[in-house]
């Protein structure tokens, strides 16, 4: 047992690439949890997904022990956040696990939104801030740019930030000092009743689900029964330990301290994020506060190319499911695609990885429809409310009296000349400003925009006008009524119901005049000219047509070698299987996902 | 030799139609740069060897073909007008004894029209030889250049005189839609090409084959092949002109006056039978399918291993020949009679194609059909692999 004065909860705060991973493994390295051989790069990241991107999904937790300057041992328990706004609710729970953070930053890139997202949030927790300047070794280091930047941007002190290369191991030893000396010892009474917060879980296929856990008052230990009081179920703890980063069983974990739990729990939708866990025998008297139910926000369909792997994707996203309970699904139908899944998803982000792990992890190929967000439709003649996931849903406009749609705040960084052509984008994707601030070359910029302007391709835009130096939070401030209307497809007279999607009315005639040019582009040639159009109920707002394909023949066949002919019917008859008929056309799958990829250059 | 005939398998009611053969020597000077032919190039070829070879091959052959007539022999390459006249003469003759020829036999070869090779076209035609088919290619001396050939237009011209004075029937290639080419340059070119008043005319699109040093240059960006809408006025333009000079299409690429088309080829196009022998030739013995080694010197030494030169031998399940049948027939303005494909196949008529599709392209008059006739139209000819890609209904995986 470890006295409450000799723990430090600590996150770190980094923007993707800045280094968090590094400076966590290293962090790991020093103080002994690893040695040199078993130190795998960015230990703390365990997907692949994870590793390639930089971007941490799953919350992780290490225990480091640390004999500071004053000869005292400490227990460190670094929490590993993920990084991104689709994870917000997450976030928030593991900060709330934490007393302090170390913020860090890079010495060339200065500080970024996403960052400034996270430690504003942090702040809010009222948590200590440990600078940390890092990559110091870089040659375009600025570091005393980037210390006043901290101070001027988010207004903390920052004179005694440490100056650190996570990657070639400068000034570690002082950020693990700093950690003691600034950041305050955890509160809490082991002899109160059990509060332990659930911080995170995941499914690991030898011990069941993993539990992440802040014990905030009590003791938790094996052979307990427990009791989750948002979710109500009951179980018995089997095991209690910690990372280091491997496993290590503990007798205990008491008030203050961070760890695992698991309690023979097969399904991961019993364990919510930030319920409270306690004791059957002696529970507390309220749950901890700050729980939500989370809520999927982005809504796709998930197809399988194949008809046939229809199985293989149910299999394949129950496994995913297992680990991820925010993620959604249910069984879908579309004319034209067959059987398949709407998903419903935290985020475009979180949207990506799923789809990712799904193509990559279970080698499925996938035909995904164009994201869509949760509206909220009145209908007429009190008939109530209806949530709509899918346009293909979508009511007769004589039935709907109006529809709302979730709108987020967005903060955008970049550098100021940028600034004119992303005030354009939000402008044109119906965004409201609020905001508008000039910090050393930086621009700082507030929009309210409505989530299905951002959903469609908005990140992708802000990228590429922004050559990547732009960075964007955003998060979601409520249900707005919007002039929304249902625009379909049309190949060749039969209506694509994958890409019908939901627009407003204003922007409807460039969204099918764009969507049309892209098709023509996207779909081969045939036999026949296909025309291609964008309607609102019958009236057709865009249209264009793809001539009649002209040559296509083998020009030489003989020495009577039919083999080859052969294969190349073969080929066709293969490719066209990769393709989806809508009335006699052949849609290849990749012009499902190009189509809604909609440059405006 | 013929004593391998209780062995022969089943040939099902072919029997009696007229077999053809087909004779690949492999020899070139040079390899053309549009060419994905089996041609290669050797110092020193030795014809006693080949000769050797090439009868214990068709011995191989003639006892499992055992009794059926002959209605053509086809020397193909690589460039046969290589072959010295004795070889070709000795082959003739040994197909003779095999085989009873029929009363009007072609036998074709196809020559390169220079001026050694025109040399040896009386003697050809003395050893049997009644049809030749000229590579000409081009009547512009830079293009034969692009083509890397190696005659010129008046070389080529005078060999066309010889060779129509020596054979009874005379047919030559030319390559178009080539890169730059309008449709005035091709209408000129063509025009002349038919006032030489050949009864046949192989009309070819430049086609980029993988593996050619032209696929190369396309990859490299040096070479812009012809674009699908110039290429299909071309072609419009090809099949006008010919039909206008009474030497229409009959093929996709292939014009003939009445009663001039190549037989042989049509044995392909009808889905015939037909014996092919010689480094990398294919046959089709009923419902069994052949291949020779490619490379010359894995021929000659298959004959001495195996006495053939077969490197696969492969029996032919009813929808493969079917299937098969249709991808060949389609090519032809005469279509295909559905009710001969499925008997000779032994599949149902239904089975053979996609009746929606059928009726589709029918609609769009990409396809003509009566009863179990049908014909795709010359407005479907330069789009047939699309057309066959719909219409074909039997699946590759039942072709595997």
């Amino acid at each position: 047992m470890t006295e409450l004065k000799h723990i430090r909860n600590f996150s770190i705060i980094a923007h993707i690439d800045h280094g968090k991973s590094t400076l966590a493994d290293r962090l790991i390295q020093q103080t002994g949890g690893l040695t040199e051989r078993e130190m795998s790069a960015q230990v703390l990241d365990n997907m692949d997904i994870e590793k390639e991107r930089g971007i941490t999904i799953k919350a992780q937790t290490v225990r480091l022990n640390y004999t500071a300057k004053d000869g005292q041992l400490y227990e460190l328990n670094l929490m590993d956040t993920p990084g991104h706004v689709d994870f917000a609710y997450e976030v928030s729970r593991s900060l709330a696990a934490c007393e302090g953070a170390l913020l860090v930053v890079d010495a060339a890139q200065g500080v970024e939104a996403q960052t400034l997202a996270n430690v504003y949030q942090s702040i809010e927790h009222d948590h200590e801030i440990v600078p940390v300047i890092n990559k110091i070794d870089l040659p375009a280091a600025e570091p005393e740019k980037v210390r006043k930047e901290i101070e001027d941007i988010i207004g903390i002190d920052a004179s005694e930030a440490v100056l650190a290369s996570a990657k070639s191991g400068i000034g570690i030893a002082d950020i693990l000092e700093q950690i003691v000396l600034k950041i305050p010892p955890p509160k809490g009474d082991r002899d109160a009743p059990l509060e332990a917060m659930l911080v995170d879980s995941w499914y690991d296929p030898y011990l069941g689900v993993v539990i992440l856990v802040r014990v905030v008052n009590g003791v938790i230990k094996k052979g307990q029964n427990i009791k989750f009081m948002a979710g109500g179920t009951e179980h018995l703890v089997d095991r209690v330990g910690c990372m280091r980063p491997k496993i290590e069983t503990l007798p205990e974990l008491a008030a203050g301290e961070i760890g695992f739990i698991t309690a023979q729990i097969k399904d991961i939708s019993q364990t919510r994020v930030g319920d409270t866990i306690t004791t059957v025998k002696n529970p507390a008297a309220a749950p901890l506060p700050g729980f939500k139910e989370v809520q999927p926000v982005v809504f796709c369909g998930l197809f399988p190319v194949d008809a046939n792997d229809f199985d293989k994707l149910r299999d394949s996203i129950s496994k995913l499911r297992l680990n991820d309970a925010s993620f959604s699904f249910e069984m879908e139908s579309s004319a034209a695609l067959g059987f398949g899944f709407r998903c419903g998803f935290l985020g475009l982000l979180h949207l990506e990885i799923i789809q990712e792990r799904l193509t990559r992890e279970y080698d499925l190929d996938l035909i995904t429809t164009a994201p869509s967000v949760v509206y909220k439709i009145q209908l007429t003649h009190g008939n109530g409310e209806l949530e709509l996931h899918n346009p293909a849903d979508m009511p007769d406009p004589t039935k709907i009296d109006e529809i709302q749609e979730p709108w987020i705040e967005a903060v955008i960084y970049c550098p100021d000349e940028y600034l004119g052509s992303i005030l354009k984008l939000c402008q044109d994707r119906r965004g409201i400003q609020k905001n508008l601030t000039y910090v050393g070359g930086r621009a700082q910029v507030t929009y309210e925009l409505p989530l299905n302007e951002v959903v469609f391709d908005f990140y992708d835009r802000l990228k590429s006008i922004s050559r990547g130096y732009a960075s964007f939070d955003y998060y979601q401030i409520g249900y707005r009524e919007g002039d929304l209307v249902k625009m379909s497809i049309m190949v060749n007279a039969e209506p694509v119901d994958a890409l019908s999607m939901i627009v407003h009315r204003g922007t409807a005639e460039s969204r099918g005049r764009g969507m049309c040019e892209r098709l023509k582009d996207l779909i081969p040639r045939h036999l026949f000219k296909i025309p291609i159009q964008a309607a609102i109920g019958g009236k057709v707002i865009a249209r264009e047509t793809i001539a009649a394909m002209r040559k296509d023949v083998t020009a030489k066949c003989y020495g009577g070698d039919i083999s080859r002919k052969k294969k190349l019917l073969d080929k066709q008859k293969e490719g066209k299987k990769r393709m989806r008929e809508y009335g006699s056309v052949s849609i290849p799958q990749e012009a499902f996902i190009a189509a809604l990829r909609m440059g405006e250059e | 030799m013929n004593s391998g005939a209780d062995l022969s398998p089943p040939v099902r009611g072919r029997g009696d139609e007229l077999l053809a053969l087909y004779i690949h020597w492999p020899f070139c000077v040079s390899k053309c740069p549009y060419c994905d032919f089996n041609s290669h190039v050797r110092e020193g070829v030795d014809v006693a060897q080949w000769q050797a070879a090439l009868l214990v091959d068709m011995a191989h052959e003639a006892a499992l073909l055992p009794g059926r007539e002959l209605g053509s022999i086809f020397f193909g390459g690589g460039t046969p007008s290589l072959m010295p006249p004795a070889l070709v003469q000795s082959l003739i003759e040994q197909a003779a004894r095999h085989w009873r020829f029929s009363d009007d036999i072609e036998i074709t070869l196809e020559a390169n029209p220079s001026s050694v090779e025109s040399a040896r076209f009386a003697d050809l035609a003395l050893a049997g030889v009644n049809r030749v088919s000229l590579g000409l290619q081009a009547l512009d001396d830079d293009v034969l250049a692009f083509l890397g050939r190696a005659h010129s237009v008046t070389e080529a011209l005078a060999a066309l005189a010889i060779a129509q004075d020596r054979f009874a029937r005379v047919s030559f290639d030319l390559i178009y839609a080539r890169p730059g080419q309008s449709l005035a340059d091709w209408e000129r070119e063509l025009t002349r090409a038919l006032g030489f008043g050949t009864g046949h005319l192989s009309l070819y699109q430049l086609t980029i084959e993988p593996g050619t040093r032209f696929e190369t240059l396309v990859r490299r960006g040096d070479l812009v092949p012809a674009d699908d809408d110039h290429s299909a006025d071309l072609f419009d333009l090809t099949r006008q002109i010919t039909a206008g000079a009474g030497v229409p299409a009959y093929e996709i690429s292939n014009h003939a006056c009445i009663g001039e088309q190549s037989r042989h080829n049509l044995t392909y196009w009808r889905y015939g039978d037909y014996a092919g022998i010689g480094p990398g030739a294919h046959g089709r013995r009923g419902a069994m399918a052949t291949e020779r080694h490619r490379k010359p010197e894995n021929f000659l030494s298959a004959i001495v291993r195996n006495g053939n030169g077969l490197s696969v031998e492969r029996p032919l399940d009813p929808e493969t020949q079917a299937m098969e049948a249709l991808l060949m027939g389609l090519r032809l303005a005469e279509g295909l009679d559905l009710e001969r494909v499925a008997a000779r196949a032994g599949v149902p008529q239904s089975a053979l194609i996609d009746d929606a599709a059928a009726q589709r392209l029918t609609r769009i008059g990409l396809l003509e059909r009566d009863g179990a006739r049908i014909t795709v139209t010359p407005q479907g000819m330069p789009v047939l692999d699309a057309i066959l890609a719909d219409l074909v209904a039997i699946e590759p995986a039942a072709t595997a």
